[in-house]
């Protein structure tokens, strides 16, 4: 790692002022993903404001029709959290399949979120069931808030506070993990919310996380598997690599969709 | 002394260190005054180096020194070698490129050392290496040997023609076609065997020390062979003679082969730490392990069996294209060569065999030993084309086999090996019955009612291992002797060192070996000490790989300890006043047979020592035997294993869902670590079956995978339930009559995976690794 100068922040308000001080800083959460790029001297940041140990980041309460989780809670503590076991079992499921217990147990979901890999379980997840993102300055619908490859509508310096999921009638997460890695290769959430039907997949778009609407509107008169019977995104939006080319992604989405729909009927 | 003796299913002694974090392996050697080596590396896979700035990283603050090849040079320092010479089938020697440890002219792979940062911390080091400008003029590189083959290609060394190091071939080519043409059925297959990356857990790692008040060299390295290992540094790339080079080898956490060999990293630390007088230490990152460790296998073969109308095997040929990577690794050349060619007759009387290899090099990492190292691919060669066979000629697998067996021996193969001992029919029997053969029909329908296809395959392979005796190994072009020395050493108070000349990195030699000793000398496990790996203490030694610890290494043991109980026998005899006939050696005593008249082992011990009680004149005193044991032949473990899966049609998904091996090791120590290998062995062959693949870009020559999140090591859940059996006939060729286990899962498992995968899907037509995406491919229609 190059060298750096390292903050432990106790309260939201003072990583703000601590981020204040420099302009090459950066939060640090779990460090699952931060940790590693500063090994390979991938990042250079000067300063470190580490955001993973404040208390009041690490939550998982029910609000309403929401669930809220705090930025700092660790996946691990997510997975088995008893309120969300109940009222959003699915991403307590999903939550469970990231990584390996280490990473769980040090990994947030603040981290994850903010990085959005496309190959991530949780944007799916905040896609699907239409989460909000709580950010210090504002609040960003999951809609709005995945742009791009590892793009978010972050802003420099914006700390995401909490993440509200409505809690869903039904939902599910199928992940086809990669071979190598273990995140998604392709990644299908369904859920039925308030706001109607709704299927985000992660793994496979070359452009991230991105809701299949063709599926939405079949499941939407027919929430069955076969309702989704030869509903296949277009190759040319897909991610193609070693582990899998566009087509056999493609497929997959489909088989991962139904086999989600298969998990709630 | 059963409980801990031959045999006995005893807890392995060194893991309490193990994991307990008390290990002891080199990265944790620390020494005064040591300083930190970062080596510079090509980011190409095929440049020339037109300058090399350093002037930048210097001034640094807390860089001490750089080194480039320009610099080893002017010492006058020699190349890294290869140790096996292979001939070629026109009589002309192999052609073995320059190997500077660093590069000055030319790098050849992505990865390829330039040259060598030593800084006060491993982070200065770095920043030091990334500061380090090299100025390359970028040449195309070739990283597949098909197209390396091609006259235009780009040469990876200057003057060797088509980048080809050797055609070798081995057997009677005539004699093989003859058969061919009386054949009534002929099965060809091509057959692409993966590169294979290593991935020990421990990565390479060297601390290289000089005294200069004695001119006295230390390197403490993560090798396999450290005797090895001190005579290539000191003979051949000369950084010290020979009684002036240690090389200690402490606890080393895996290797799988790819540290028998002398790699530039160490023997740059080493040479370093004379130049500049402080301890140099360097620990691989692991994406250093992915780039530079040797990688395994990577053969591309055309090869075919021909069968009478009986399904008699009559003959078999291969041609075989093998990637040896830019350079001879120290082992190399008789990976495809004499240890891949040698096999292909397997379990099978074949009455003529003709096998042609091109070693070919191109701009990847060097290809060396790796797990099986050439066994494993003859074996999926022999079991592919078998499996094949009988499909073709629509005879039962097992039958087809069975047919064909060797059952008479010794048997002399058409490919040099005279197998001497085996019974090919008990394992496969008996596997058969384990994995309810008979029962397959109806598990298939209940899968195809699943949606699921399913399949069964067989592996019967054979290997040569305990490699040795050591005038065969010449013969075929080793530059080495491949015998193994022991010295036991009883301690007037009774307690036993043993030092052997093998080295465990995972085996569990120091419990397997104990029970050797605690059996033969009856006393108590606790009370022996198996020391290995270095070489101020151990006489000398070849090593640990091929299967060759217990066989040879063993036997040594058991060849000092004959002679320890011979001369203990005669101190007790001095002392009873009998003659040493008179004298057995039984629950820790020497007795009087017959009678209750006996002197417990340690007082023996101790008279030894105090040569009181005989005339030394007549006895020497003390007790301490050595041995330098050459085994008569090698040994030929054999087994059957099967597989059966599932194939999730939907994903390409295939899950192992029952796995049998019935392996004859002859001779057991200890089954439980037998097991492990066992259990080890046949993940590794699963990994390179649906998992593993070094990939290099073909335009750019990168690796592509090059971490984790690319190249697929088995994980726990790849691990499917295994069932293990043995069956025993034990090896003529040494005393104990041990064959050797440590790589039988890896060469059996790729071919059984395969097979069982090509039955579920119904066609030939998928390479290793089977991964979801190409299994899911290969069934759409
Ligand atoms: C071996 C391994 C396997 C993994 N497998 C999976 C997997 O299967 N599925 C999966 O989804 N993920 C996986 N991950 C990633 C894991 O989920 C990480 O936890 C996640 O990517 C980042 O979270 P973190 O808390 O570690 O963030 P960090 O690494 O600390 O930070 C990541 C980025 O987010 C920023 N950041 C952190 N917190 C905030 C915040 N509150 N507000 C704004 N920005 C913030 C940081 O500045 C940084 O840029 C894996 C990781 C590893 C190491």
């Amino acid at each position: 790692m190059y060298p750096f100068t390292y903050h432990k922040a106790s309260s939201i308000e003072q990583a703000q002022a601590l981020l204040d001080v420099s302009n090459d800083s950066k939060l640090l959460a779990g460090g699952q993903t931060l940790i590693p790029t500063l090994k390979q001297h991938l990042a250079s940041p000067g300063t470190l404001v580490d955001i993973g140990k404040i208390e009041s980041l690490r939550f998982i309460r029910v609000e309403k029709a929401n669930v809220v989780i705090g930025a700092a809670t660790p996946h691990a503590q997510v997975a088995n959290d008893k309120n969300l076991v109940q009222k959003i079992p699915a991403l307590a499921s999903l939550v469970g399949k990231i990584g390996d217990p280490h990473v769980r147990n040090v990994g947030t979901i603040g981290g994850s979120v903010a990085n959005n890999d496309p190959a991530a379980d949780y944007p799916a997840a905040c896609l699907a069931l239409g989460a909000t993102i709580r950010t210090d300055k504002r609040s960003i619908s999951a809609d709005d808030f995945f742009t791009g490859l590892f793009e978010t509508a972050l802003v420099e310096q914006e700390i995401i506070v909490e993440v509200a999921f409505p809690v869903p009638a039904l939902a599910a997460y199928e992940k086809f993990p990669n071979p190598a890695s273990r995140y998604a290769l392709v990644g299908v959430f369904v859920a039925q919310v308030e706001a109607g039907v709704r299927v985000a997949v992660t793994g496979a778009g070359a452009n991230g996380v991105f809701r299949m609407t063709e599926m939405e509107s079949a499941l939407v008169n027919d929430w069955s598997a076969d309702a989704l019977e030869g509903i296949l995104p277009s190759v040319d939006s897909l991610l193609s690599d070693l582990h899998g080319a566009a087509d056999y992604r493609a497929h997959l989405i489909n088989v991962m969709a139904k086999r989600a729909i298969a998990q709630t009927c | 002394m059963s409980g801990t003796g031959i045999g006995a299913r005893i807890e392995r002694t060194e893991d309490k260190r193990f994991i307990t974090g008390n290990g002891r392996y080199t990265d944790d050697i620390n020494l005064p005054g040591q300083v930190y080596a970062c080596f510079v590396r090509s980011p190409h896979a095929h440049a020339k180096i037109t300058d090399i700035d350093v002037k930048e990283a210097l001034a640094l603050e807390g860089v001490v020194k750089i080194f480039t090849g320009k610099d080893m040079e002017a010492d006058g320092l020699g190349g890294l070698i290869c140790g096996w010479m292979v001939t070629s089938k026109d009589g002309e020697p192999m052609k073995a490129g320059e190997h500077p440890p660093l590069a000055s002219e030319c790098v050849r792979y992505v990865g390829d050392c330039v040259a060598v940062v030593i800084g006060e911390s491993r982070e200065v080091a770095r920043l030091g290496a990334e500061a380090v400008s090299v100025s390359y003029e970028e040449l195309d590189a070739v990283v597949e040997p098909a197209q390396a083959q091609n006259q235009n290609a780009p040469k990876v060394h200057d003057g060797i023609d088509k980048n080809l190091c050797f055609h070798w071939q081995l057997g009677d080519k005539d004699a093989t076609d003859a058969a061919f043409d009386k054949a009534a059925h002929v099965t060809r297959l091509d057959i692409v065997n993966n590169r294979l990356i290593p991935n020990a857990i421990e990565p390479r790692a060297a601390l290289g020390d000089y005294n200069p008040g004695s001119g006295d060299y230390t390197l403490y390295t993560t090798s396999q062979n450290p005797h090895v290992e001190r005579l290539v540094l000191s003979a051949f790339v000369g950084i010290a003679p020979e009684h002036k080079l240690r090389v200690v080898s402490p606890d080393v956490g895996g290797g799988f082969g790819s540290k028998i060999f002398v790699y530039a990293e160490e023997t740059a630390c080493l040479w370093a730490a004379g130049k500049i007088r402080r301890p140099v230490k360097w620990t691989a990152e692991r994406s250093e392990s992915f780039l530079a460790d040797a990688h395994g296998r990577d053969h591309v073969t055309h090869a075919e069996l021909a069968l009478d109308s009986d399904g008699r095997f009559l003959a078999l040929r291969a041609h075989t294209v093998a990637n040896l990577g830019a350079y001879l690794s120290t082992f190399s050349s008789s990976v495809p060569t004499y240890l891949y060619g040698t096999l292909l007759s397997g379990q099978y009387d074949i009455g003529a065999i003709h096998v042609e290899v091109e070693g070919v090099y191109t701009h990847t990492a060097p290809v060396d030993a790796y797990r099986g190292a050439g066994r494993p691919e003859a074996t999926f060669v022999v079991e592919r084309l078998v499996e094949c066979a009988a499909r073709e000629t629509n005879k039962d697998p097992v039958e087809l086999r069975k047919k064909n067996f060797i059952t008479k021996f010794p048997h002399q193969t058409p490919v040099i090996l005279n197998y001497d001992i085996g019974d090919y029919n008990a394992c496969i029997n008996r596997a058969v019955e384990m994995i309810d053969y008979k029962g397959f029909d109806e598990r298939r329908k209940g899968s195809q009612t699943k949606g699921k296809l399913r399949g069964i395959g067989f592996s019967t392979y054979i290997e040569a291992c305990g490699l040795a005796p050591s005038s065969a190994a010449g013969s075929l072009g080793a530059g080495v002797g491949l015998w193994e020395s022991a010295e036991v050493r009883v301690n007037p108070t009774g307690n036993v060192e043993v030092l052997t000349g093998a080295h465990s990195h995972g085996q569990g030699h120091e419990t397997s070996f104990a029970q050797l000793v605690s059996e033969r000398l009856t006393i108590p496990i606790e009370d022996i000490t198996i020391v290995h790996g270095d070489t101020a203490s151990v006489q000398f030694g070849m090593g640990t790989y091929g299967s060759r610890s217990a066989a040879v290494g063993m036997s040594a043991i058991d060849g000092a300890l004959d002679k320890v109980i011979a001369k203990a026998k005669r101190i007790a005899a001095h002392i009873l006043e009998v003659q040493p006939d008179d004298i057995e050696l039984a629950d820790a005593a020497f007795r009087i047979k017959g009678t209750n008249k006996f002197i417990p082992w340690g007082e023996l011990a101790l008279n030894a020592y105090t040569a009181h009680k005989f005339s030394t004149d007549e006895i020497e005193p003390g007790l301490k035997e050595t041995t330098f044991y050459d085994p008569t032949n090698f040994t030929f473990p054999a087994g059957c294993h099967i597989c059966e899966l599932e194939v999730d049609t939907q994903t390409g998904c295939v899950e192992i869902v029952d796995y049998v091996a019935v392996d004859d090791f002859g001779t057991i120590i200890n089954p439980m670590i037998v097991e492990g290998q066992v259990h080890g062995g046949i993940l590794q062959g699963i990994g390179q079956a649906l998992l593993e693949n070094g990939i290099y870009d073909v335009e750019s020559g990168q690796l592509v995978t090059g971490s984790y999140m690319d190249y697929t090591m088995p994980r726990a859940h790849d691990a499917p339930p295994l069932r293990l059996d043995f069956t025993k006939t034990p090896a003529p060729s040494n005393p104990l009559g041990i064959k050797g286990c440590g790589e039988a899962g890896a060469i059996a498992a790729p071919a059984a995976v395969l097979n069982a995968l090509t039955s579920a899907i119904g066609h030939e037509g998928i390479s290793m690794p089977a991964t979801p995406a190409k299994v899911w491919r290969s069934i759409q229609t």
